[in-house]
């Protein structure tokens, strides 16, 4: 049995984890969910032995363990199985069985071969040990990392997101797997969002949001009890008075993409001018990829994107660019701002052309502009690594075009504070209302949707399942539409 | 307290300490090797000064060096700052002085000379320009395309010594025929040496220090090899980018190997391009890719390279010994930087956790 008692983690003044307590009993299986950013990972990165806690306890069988490294953790009997296994294609099945375990100074194949053969029949696994794995199936390279990790005697198995990826008969060869390890005394602790397999499954449930327990269920829970407190009634938001929207002039018809990780399903759609979309879904079900593609960042793989009349499928990123599609990333260092540059460097560089020389001066005076109209602590010469987080937002957004016609930003307010978050919008709806500028924008919070955007897209596993005015759903139909659930509406 | 600890941590990082601190290691650790070896190390480093700057035509010698030499780090300050590593610019060496070469042997008059200048510049530039494609169209690497090209052009200048342009009954390892008298470069005056050259590599030092320094260009270089996506965002083009800062790395380093062909060699050897090109890597890496910094390293560099020719002859040891003080130089500098770097991240880290 665990118990984690009162989990902190704190990074600087950021509560990754605000006195998390836990327990899950023997032969159990325990589903954790939560949103992105709720502290799921980071939460079973602790108890694996990755990451130090800040303070806290955890309990194995009523006694306190450190925990301080994954091979403790793993000597204590607690495994992890990651969404991409960590596995070495190259070598053989067996052969990945045997990296990592101590054996003497000569390989025990024989007895690693019994070993792995008795445990795959009691999983009810099917495994050639001869094969290379690289020609295993994602679902069959989990089944092997589940092996090897009860070869290894552990005691306590955490899953992340693992029916992500696998083929249907996997899963159910998975879950079978699964209560076969609950019946042998096992604990497993199920980190997902499928709310319909957690409440198929699982008999514990908690909830986290923002660090915080949410919420503690056990068999037998519906999903919609999970997703009402995933996603609870909070105070209602004031909704911003939503203008009527233009005329449309944006328009994708059947447009199918993909990044590898997530692919899009054929997507139609219009924007009118002045609009605000807001695009929610759990992460990685599309929204930025749908960004991206709309932005011409992202290659279409089939359909058309226009613009008045004009096609721009298939057209380079700085046409889009040309013809007003503005874009902000969600990463600001990584793929919006260049590490090391001075803001005013930053603004010479700007849609600065083929032009060879520079105005210095000039450059700087357009600087003290845009820190004076977008609220930014910074001076001209400071490096935008030293900005903090809403800062880098402002200044991002102090680059954009002065009037595009469509402006993509992926979570826009993402990491930032109350006070910073409120004066992006009032930046972004002031440009909206005074030249009709159509805004998409990607989002975890639905709060952020409802208050903000008149309109709604949400996205599941790379469909645009529900398309409506946010005046007209109601929270829970959202909430469904979220989490994949279609029965509902 | 804190006050002398502050001023001793501001000595501690000024770049005039890490110079001391690498120049007295190199030294330290030369003596050392020499003393073991049986040579006097002072006796050594005296004749290294005084066989690279004791005479009017040892100066020359320096700068029949220099010329290349710098050529070659100011085109590399170019790639560096974009974030490339242009190993391959000794083929663009070799392929400059094939490039002047072919124009001395199809003209015999005047025209010959800004021809060949020209043409030098060009097949220079158009080797990098290969790497570039492969890189901005391929993915590969530019250390592999470099390296590659580099083979290619050693490959093609030797059959070109032993096949077309080879001497008249005698193919061999000394070269071709000379150019046409008419067409070496002058060696007037003191260090006979000849003015135009000069004038070039000051005229090629200014237009790079504007250039660089003073333009949008070194902004744009600068930002497309630290962020391609994020300068992608800003309306740049940084594949655009990095093929400009290749073609203007391998024109200057065809102009090197145009300068070995007619105020050096005279005419096309197999190793025409001496090795300028990855000695020009040290120089610049020395310079912390600053092109303020690189004709005085490069001089320094010069120095050494001349001054240790006569070791074999008064001391017997290998003159290679200047190679190993350059190879030591860059190493021990590299080595302080990291230490500074990594006192530096301690200092910061030190005062993120005393903040919490």
């Amino acid at each position: 049995m665990i118990q984690l008692i009162d989990i902190q983690k704190t990074y600087g003044s950021l509560r990754a984890l605000d006195s998390v307590s836990l327990t899950v009993r023997e032969g159990s299986i325990h589903a954790l969910l939560g949103e992105n950013g709720a502290g799921k990972s980071t939460l079973m990165k602790i108890l694996s032995g990755f990451l130090p806690r800040t303070s806290g306890r955890i309990l194995l069988s009523g006694r306190d363990e450190d925990l301080g490294s994954p091979e403790k953790a793993l000597a204590a009997g607690i495994g992890m199985l990651y969404q991409e296994p960590m596995d070495f294609p190259q070598l053989t099945v067996l052969d990945n069985l045997m990296i990592g375990r101590s054996h003497g100074f000569f390989l025990q194949k024989k007895h690693i071969l019994l070993d792995f053969l008795k445990i795959s029949d009691e999983l009810g696994f099917c495994l050639d040990p001869d094969l290379p794995l690289r020609r295993l199936t994602l679902g069959e390279r989990q089944q092997l990392e589940i092996v090897r990790l009860m070869s290894l005697g552990v005691r306590v198995l955490i899953l992340d997101e693992p029916t992500t990826g696998i083929t249907d008969v996997q899963k159910s060869a998975l879950f079978t797997c699964l209560s076969r390890l609950r019946e042998l005394g096992k604990s497993v602790i199920l980190v997902s969002h499928k709310l319909e397999d957690v409440a198929s499954l699982c008999d514990d449930a908690t909830v986290l949001r923002q660090g915080k327990v949410s919420g503690h269920f056990s068999a037998p829970f519906q999903s919609m009890d999970l997703l009402r407190c995933m996603f609870p009634e909070s105070q209602s938001p004031v909704p911003s008075d939503h203008h009527e929207p233009g005329n449309p002039f944006f328009f994708l018809d059947d447009v199918m993409a993909s990044d590898g990780r997530v692919s899009l399903k054929p997507l139609s759609l219009r924007i009118c001018s002045g609009e605000v979309l807001g695009l929610a879904g759990l992460e990685g079900s599309g929204q930025e990829l749908f960004l991206r593609v709309a932005a011409g960042l992202e290659p279409l793989r089939s359909g058309s994107i226009t613009l008045d009349d004009f096609c721009l499928s298939g057209r380079p990123f700085r046409e889009f660019s040309s013809r007003g599609v503005a874009f902000v990333p969600g990463s600001r260092m990584e793929d919006g701002l260049i590490s090391g540059l001075t803001l005013a460097e930053h603004v010479a560089l700007n849609r600065s052309g083929g032009s060879l020389f520079f105005n210095k001066k000039h450059a700087l005076d357009r600087t003290r502009q845009a820190i004076r109209d977008f609220w930014i602590k910074a001076k001209p010469d400071s490096t935008v690594d030293s900005l903090s987080g809403g800062n880098q937002q402002r200044f991002l957004l102090s680059l954009l075009p002065d009037n595009p016609r469509l402006l993509l930003l992926e979570n826009p307010t993402r990491g930032l504070d109350h006070d910073s978050t409120l004066a992006v919008w009032t930046i972004l709806l002031d440009r909206c209302r005074t030249s009709g500028t159509a805004l998409v924008f990607s989002s975890p919070e639905l709060d952020e949707i409802l208050q903000f955007a008149d309109r709604i897209l949400v996205f599941f596993q790379g469909e645009l399942i529900l398309d409506g005015l946010c005046r007209d759903l109601d929270r829970d139909a959202i909430g469904s539409a979220v989490a994949g659930m279609r029965k509902s509406f | 307290m804190t006050l002398s600890v502050s001023r001793v941590s501001r000595f501690l990082n000024s770049p005039g300490l890490s110079l001391c601190l690498v120049v007295f290691s190199v030294i330290a650790f030369v003596s050392a090797v020499l003393a073991l070896s049986g040579v006097a190390p002072l006796e050594t480093f005296r004749l290294l000064v005084q066989g690279s700057l004791g005479s009017s035509v040892y100066l020359g010698h320096v700068l029949k060096t220099f010329i290349p030499l710098t050529l070659c780090s100011m085109g590399l300050v170019y790639t560096f700052r974009i974030g490339l590593w242009n190993i391959g610019i000794e083929g663009q060496i070799i392929a400059g002085a094939l490039g002047g070469f072919a124009f001395f042997r199809l003209f015999d008059t005047w025209i010959a000379f800004p021809l060949a200048l020209a043409g030098s510049f060009v097949a220079g530039a158009f080797l990098a320009l290969m790497s570039g494609l492969l890189k901005t169209r391929f993915g590969v690497h530019e250390i592999f395309a470099g390296l590659g090209l580099n083979f290619v052009a050693q490959g093609f200048t030797l059959w070109l010594i032993f096949g077309p342009w080879k001497r008249p009954g005698i193919a061999s390892m000394s070269g071709t025929d000379p150019i046409a008298d008419v067409f070496f470069l002058s060696e007037k005056g003191p260090f006979a040496l000849s003015t135009f050259a000069i004038v070039l590599v000051v005229v090629v030092f200014f237009l790079s220090w504007v250039l660089i320094r003073q333009t949008l260009i070194g902004l744009k270089l600068h930002a497309s090899g630290t962020n391609p996506t994020a300068s992608r965002l800003l309306g740049l083009r940084p594949s655009l980018s990095l093929l400009f800062a290749l073609t203007v790395c391998g024109g200057l380093a065809g102009l090197a190997g145009f300068f070995q062909v007619t105020g050096v060699y005279h005419r096309l050897i197999p190793s025409i391009s001496s090795g300028y090109g990855y000695l020009a890597i040290l120089v610049v890496l020395l310079s912390r890719y600053d092109i303020r910094f690189v004709p005085l390293i490069s001089f320094f560099f010069s120095c050494l390279n001349v001054g240790s020719i006569q070791l074999p002859m008064i001391l017997q040891i290998d003159s290679s010994l200047s190679g190993v003080i350059q190879g030591l130089v860059v190493l021990f500098f590299l080595l302080v930087k990291s230490m500074k770097d990594r006192s530096v991240q301690n200092q910061v880290s030190n005062r993120e956790v005393s903040d919490e």
